[in-house]
């Protein structure tokens, strides 16, 4: 299962691995050119962040003058008049909605993707997963109107409901206590939800579909049911794919700007409910960069980016390190 | 006492039914959408919006021709520009890069231009071209959007590439291919409907993308195909039109949205059939 | 695969080239507000027609607009909020007024029909600042005798997004209201004290029209369109008045801006029995050091619109400029471009 992680090309061309060695003495063979572009390639790759990150790092200087790293961060006010800036309330509404995203998005493209690769007849597998591929090309602002328009009036009539019985509920309850507006936290988690079902659900169906024929088929000879083929085979062999997969979706999630704007009520005051409106730093900076003027302003508004870059920044860290304790502990317990 | 084969078939059942109603849910909010902006949009729907150009407010009538066709050539420039670059990369990752330290750093970069926020991206692309050019251009425009497709690409094709079995790549390499030749004719082609996924993703993420355009593409009113100037794109005419007061402007919105979903799914379904007819699987 | 690429752009890169040449029509960009982007966009589509001169407005955001004419990138910036003439002379621009609009509270009480209800300034204020909590507050029922107010709460909708429409709004209840003014002030965006923010018009129009006992600000365009319940409002003359496009042109007719320096006049709480007290306008910026053909042909286009787009102009809830303003403007011109 090990040797499917590929670098397996590295290790039987060496003279591959070092791309200046291949091209010296020799006349460029097509392999070390192609190796070259491909290189060359992923290095633009690199290079396109670190630019884009010092772009964004020599605009926002005169705020992070201004306030420094920890004043803004820490700060919860955010007044354009006097031109006092602090990220505290949009970061912990990225993070919140981002995660409601991922708690609900994650089951579900699962239980879509072994669902199309495994459980529905063959006729009925493209059709139901260009349907949810098309999820992913609708343009966010009609995610957005949807969401303000239809969704949140269809919401704010189940809020009662959440507000009696998961409101009433020990610990969790203060998180679903607030008035029936249909906006806030959780409107937004949801159509977040939504719009990354698509990119988790075709990266765990393609990865599910190439898991090589002969390991599902003996587990299924062996009398394995389709639950024990999807959690025992599938998902440990597509363990990094699949969490790549997650990743797309929490990237979109947290950098999503126009639909979350229109749902998530745009309160810079923070609350413990998730039915009360809040805000998040994409949807800040989508609705004030524009309409922004004075040079501070616009430079925390670009700060802000560059503390959503941040974010994401440790977010992936954490997320490695705990992949690396999950491989750790499923390769002692064999 | 339940016996271990009938606890597991129960299992496996309840998991089914799990599964079933997560695909009807995630279908039930596409037919959900679609019908929002059908019942919106169904107004304007008419042979016009591919016919003519947008119109000015409370003049009636629909047109959406200019955005049409300055979205086409602003997506047909950021395949040109992200595929190859996507592809290389992702190739690169999966192929050569493996597991050693410098593929993880850019594995991990990627990862995070993935959630780089839209609108950040337009910047960067306009303190890189628009401003040094002295203009918007829909040639900057296609810019901003391979950007954003670029991070979508390297993922999915790093991923699909890593699952081809080694097998595959160790028989080819006894018979003597080249590097280069394995990677091209086996495993991307092994690989081919992931990478193609992982496209179309990126494809259908880009179609409606308003942020970056703004300050790169800008927008036009009027039918142009230079790419040296600003060019009408349907995401921002979508914006402007629904937040516009005016009725037709706000029913041309919703069928563009429309029009543009039905779009990518055509795309979608037209190039895996064209891909599934020309390689034929082994 | 680099080669192949890079030789569809070069293709590419020519047939742009070829194709910019083939269209003979003359462009102007510009860019900006979205408040009047209605406008200037309706105006283009009769300018191109009549001159085949085609003018590209396109709504970033005011900005937006002053960013990138301060860059040069297009050939005017338009503004709902004002340069000073210190910021202006500084960036060697000049700025002149196009259209006035402007905006209204609305609400959503049962049972109080449009311009049913009467508000003055101080009050407006004291409800967007959350003191006044009931539509039956004391201070709303003085105004209103004889209108059955329920015990209801007020919610408060404002713009989540910067937009000058919330420039103007907290620039007239500043105005008004001592406090608002140092509490909170006037800007695109501004810290409320309470409430919930809606995503442009829409968003407001749409949360207004959906809580009850809500109350919010919209442009006339959407109290029009959207037959919104609005408020008239008690102006510094002391009369009440409904909003109209005679009330908007009012306010501009009281503004001597002979004397106003680049016409920094904010068109707020203005003098004058017929004037409605939250109207605004958008400024146009144009940079002095831009080629004077460039400037000739903007300026042409806006004479044009003066003085044949009045129709257009009232027919999509905008207001023309008074006479004596248009007057200055082309005086302003031709000492500042000398066209």
């Amino acid at each position: 299962m090990e040797s499917s992680e590929a670098a397996v090309g590295q290790k039987l061309t060496p003279a591959a691995e070092e791309p200046g060695t291949a091209g010296r003495g020799r006349p460029l063979s097509a392999d070390s050119l192609f190796h070259g572009v491909c290189v060359s390639m992923a290095g633009l790759v690199g290079v396109a962040l670190v630019a884009i990150v010092i772009a964004i790092a020599v605009d926002s200087l005169p705020a992070i003058r201004t306030f420094g790293v920890l004043g803004f961060l820490k700060s919860s006010e955010w007044d354009p008049v006097s031109e006092h800036f602090g990220a505290f309330p949009f970061i912990v509404g990225t993070l919140v909605s981002s995660a409601i995203a991922m708690v609900l998005a994650v089951p579900v493209s699962f239980g879509v993707a072994v669902f199309i690769s495994e459980l529905a007849p063959a006729w009925m597998r493209q059709p139901v997963s260009a349907a949810i591929e098309m999820l992913a090309a609708v343009p966010s602002i009609v995610y957005g109107l949807w969401g303000l328009l239809v969704f949140a009036p269809a919401f704010a009539n189940l809020e009662p409901w959440i507000n009696d019985h998961l409101g009433a509920l020990p610990l969790v309850g203060a998180l679903f206590q607030g008035p029936p507006m249909g906006i806030g936290m959780l409107t937004a988690g949801i159509v977040l939800a939504i719009m990354i079902l698509p990119y988790i659900t075709a990266i765990m169906r393609d990865v599910f579909v190439a898991t090589p024929t002969r390991l599902k088929e003996s587990a299924y000879a062996m009398g394995a049911t389709t639950w024990e083929v999807a959690r025992q085979i599938l998902l440990p062999y597509t363990r990094t794919a699949v969490t790549g997969g997650i990743f797309l979706g929490l990237g979109r999630a947290l950098g999503e700007t126009m639909a979350v704007t229109f749902v998530i009520g745009n309160s810079n005051n923070l609350s413990a409910s998730l039915l009360m409106p809040g805000a998040s730093i994409p949807s800040v900076i989508a609705n004030e960069f524009t309409e922004a003027t004075s040079k501070l302003y616009v430079s925390s508004l670009i700060y802000l980016g560059l503390v959503l870059i941040a974010i994401t920044l440790i977010v992936q860290v954490l997320a490695v390190l705990l992949l690396g304790s999950v491989r750790r502990g499923a390769v002692s317990s064999r | 006492m339940i016996s271990l084969a009938a606890k597991r078939r129960a299992v496996n059942a309840v998991a089914s039914a799990l599964m079933f109603a997560a695909t009807c849910v995630g279908l039930f909010f596409l037919a959900w959408i679609l019908w929002t902006t059908l019942r919106f949009g169904i107004a304007a729907m008419h042979w016009d919006l591919f016919l003519k150009d947008t119109p000015a407010p409370g003049d009636g009538g629909y047109g959406l021709r200019n955005a049409f066709v300055g979205s086409v050539i602003l997506m047909c420039i950021a395949l040109l520009i992200g595929v190859p670059v996507g592809l290389m990369a992702g190739t690169w990752l999966a192929e050569y890069g493996g597991r050693s330290r410098r593929a993880r750093l850019v594995r991990f970069v990627n990862d995070i231009m993935l959630s780089a926020p839209s609108i950040e991206i337009g910047l960067f692309t306009y303190a890189v071209m628009v401003d040094p050019l002295g203009h918007f251009s829909a040639f900057s425009g296609g810019v901003a959007l391979a950007i954003l497709m670029v991070p979508i690409i390297v993922r999915t094709t790093d991923e699909m590439l890593r699952l081809v079995g080694a097998e595959m790549r160790e028989a080819a390499i006894a018979l003597g291919a080249p590097m280069w030749k394995v990677v091209t004719n086996i495993t991307w082609k092994a690989a081919r409907a992931g990478i193609l996924t992982g496209i179309l993703i990126s494809l259908a993420r880009i179609s409606g993308e308003t942020a970056p355009l703004l300050f790169t593409a800008l927008n036009n009113q009027y039918y142009s195909t230079s790419l040296a100037r600003p060019i009408a794109n349907l995401p921002v005419v979508i914006f402007q039109f629904a937040m516009s007061p005016y009725d037709n402007w706000q029913q041309m919105a919703w069928a563009g949205a429309f029009i543009a979903i039905t779009f990518i799914l055509l795309l979608s379904v037209t190039s895996r059939l064209i891909l599934q007819k020309s390689v034929k699987r082994p | 695969m680099l080669k192949t690429t890079q030789m569809r752009l070069a293709a590419l890169a020519v047939a742009a080239t070829l194709g910019a040449g083939a269209q003979a029509a003359q462009t102007i960009t510009g860019a900006g507000s979205t408040w009047v982007y209605p406008l200037v966009a309706k105006w283009s589509t009769v300018y191109a027609k009549n001159t085949g001169i085609q003018v590209n407005y396109q709504s970033i955001g005011s900005g937006g607009g002053i960013a990138q004419i301060k860059a040069g990138t297009v050939a005017f910036g338009a503004s709902d909020k004002p340069l000073t003439p210190a910021e202006l002379a500084q960036s060697n621009l000049i700025q002149f007024p196009t259209a006035i609009a402007g905006e209204d509270v609305v609400y959503n009480v049962p049972g109080i029909k449009p311009g049913e209800l009467v508000l003055s300034g101080p009050v407006v204020a004291d409800i967007f600042m959350g003191k006044v909590k009931s539509w039956n507050d004391p201070e709303i029922a003085h105004l209103n005798r004889g209108v059955k107010l329920p015990a209801m709460p007020i919610t408060v909708v404002h713009r989540s997004d910067g937009s000058g429409t919330t420039f103007t709004f907290a620039n007239y209840l500043s105005k008004v209201s001592p406090e608002w003014k140092t509490r909170i002030g006037a800007d695109t965006s501004i810290a409320w004290p309470t409430g919930v923010g809606g995503k442009g018009n829409e968003g407001v129009a749409s949360y207004v029209q959906r809580i009850k006992g809500a109350v919010g600000y919209v442009e006339y365009a959407y109290i029009i369109e959207n037959h919104m319940a609005y408020a008239r409002m008690l102006n510094s003359a002391g009369k009440v008045v409904s909003p109209s496009l005679a009330g908007f042109q009012a306010a501009a007719a009281n503004v001597d801006f002979t004397k106003a320096e680049d016409f920094y006049v904010i068109l707020t709480d203005q003098p004058g029995a017929a004037s409605w007290p939250i109207s605004g306008c958008t400024w146009q910026i144009l940079r002095k050091s831009a080629p004077k053909a460039t400037n000739a042909s903007v300026t042409a286009f806006f004479r044009w619109g003066f003085e044949h787009g009045q129709d257009i102009a009232r027919s999509i809830a905008f207001g023309p400029l008074p006479p004596s303003t248009i007057h200055a403007i082309e005086a302003y011109w031709k000492k500042n471009l000398g066209i």
